[in-house]
């Protein structure tokens, strides 16, 4: 098993790094929910919370070390729930 | 003989162990997307009583699981660092500190959860019962919720406890991580979907 593995070790560095950026953008995200931002406010939430979720993605689960077939499979659930929830809304914005 | 041996030699397949993991965290994903999209369309109908009981959740108690879940991703992908890095006992106090971060979180949880309880509002409490649709909705929501997330904490704590021991015992080790890293991908998953909750319960403005 030693022959595939990838040469990746992980660096503490980054880590650091990325723990950090993931404190600063839940302060921000704190910030802006206390910021009165009307219908933004949800959409600012959520896209901040998916920053934050890629970091996590990306750095501490490998995703960015992975074999291309990681990336690819990963879009596949992202885009099953996308599609759901797309249609949910597309049914209750006309009923 | 000796050939025979050698084709029933342990074959271990680095890869597929890891795109097995990974497809079981895709049906996580799903499990807890079918829940995300029931708050989205309820948010969506009882925008104003969302708004009215989540005043009621602590943003404190909220911000300080976040930063406990964020420090144990750190602590988690650390251990697994230091463990290919040849630093074994690194290693066994960082997967000691996810676990102490797990509990940490939790134990925040029951003073949260006691508190609403105390104050009558639980799933399907005289109290509860007599608020609006909406905020019965909420609150069932956020019991189901994050309930489910805890139990996730529970199952992440026991096996980081599991691969503990198997570091211990040398049968985990800078050579042999696979089992370590796969248990780090599921840690990881429970921060994520910690993420979406944070903002979805307690920063409703």
């Amino acid at each position: 098993m030693e022959q595939n593995q990838p040469q990746y070790t992980g660096h503490t560095t980054t880590y650091v790094a990325v723990w950090l950026s993931l404190l600063a953008l839940t302060a921000i995200t704190i910030t802006t929910a206390g910021m009165h931002l009307g219908g933004f406010s949800t959409l600012t939430a959520l896209l901040i919370a998916s920053t934050k979720a890629s970091l996590v993605f990306w750095f501490f689960m490998h995703l960015k070390y992975e074999k291309k077939l990681f990336k690819i499979m990963f879009l596949i659930p992202i885009a099953t729930l996308t599609v759901i929830i797309g249609l949910t809304f597309f049914d209750i914005g006309y009923r | 003989m000796n050939e025979r041996t050698h084709v029933s030699e342990k074959h271990f397949d680095y890869t597929g162990s890891k795109l097995g993991m990974w497809l079981f965290l895709f049906t996580e994903i799903l499990l807890f997307g079918g829940l995300f999209l029931l708050y989205a369309v309820y948010r969506s109908l009882y925008a104003q009583e969302f708004h009215n009981a989540a005043e009621g959740l602590s943003t404190t108690l909220g911000t300080i699981n976040t930063i406990i879940l964020l420090t144990s991703s750190l602590t988690m992908a650390m251990s697994i660092a230091t463990l290919r890095q040849g630093k074994k006992n690194s290693s066994l106090v960082l997967q000691t500190a996810t676990i102490l971060l797990g509990l940490a979180f939790l134990v925040n949880k029951y003073f949260e959860w006691s508190g609403h309880i105390h104050e009558g509002i639980y799933p399907d409490s005289p109290q509860l019962l007599s608020r609006s649709h909406g905020e019965i909705l909420f609150y069932g929501l956020y019991y189901v919720m994050t309930g489910l997330h805890a139990i996730h904490v529970v199952i992440g704590m026991v096996v980081i406890a599991i691969m503990l021991w198997l570091t211990i015992h040398g049968i985990v080790s800078g050579k042999n991580f696979n089992k370590l890293e796969n248990t780090g991908l599921y840690w990881h998953l429970v921060d994520v979907i910690w993420i979406y909750l944070f903002p979805l319960f307690y920063l409703i403005t």
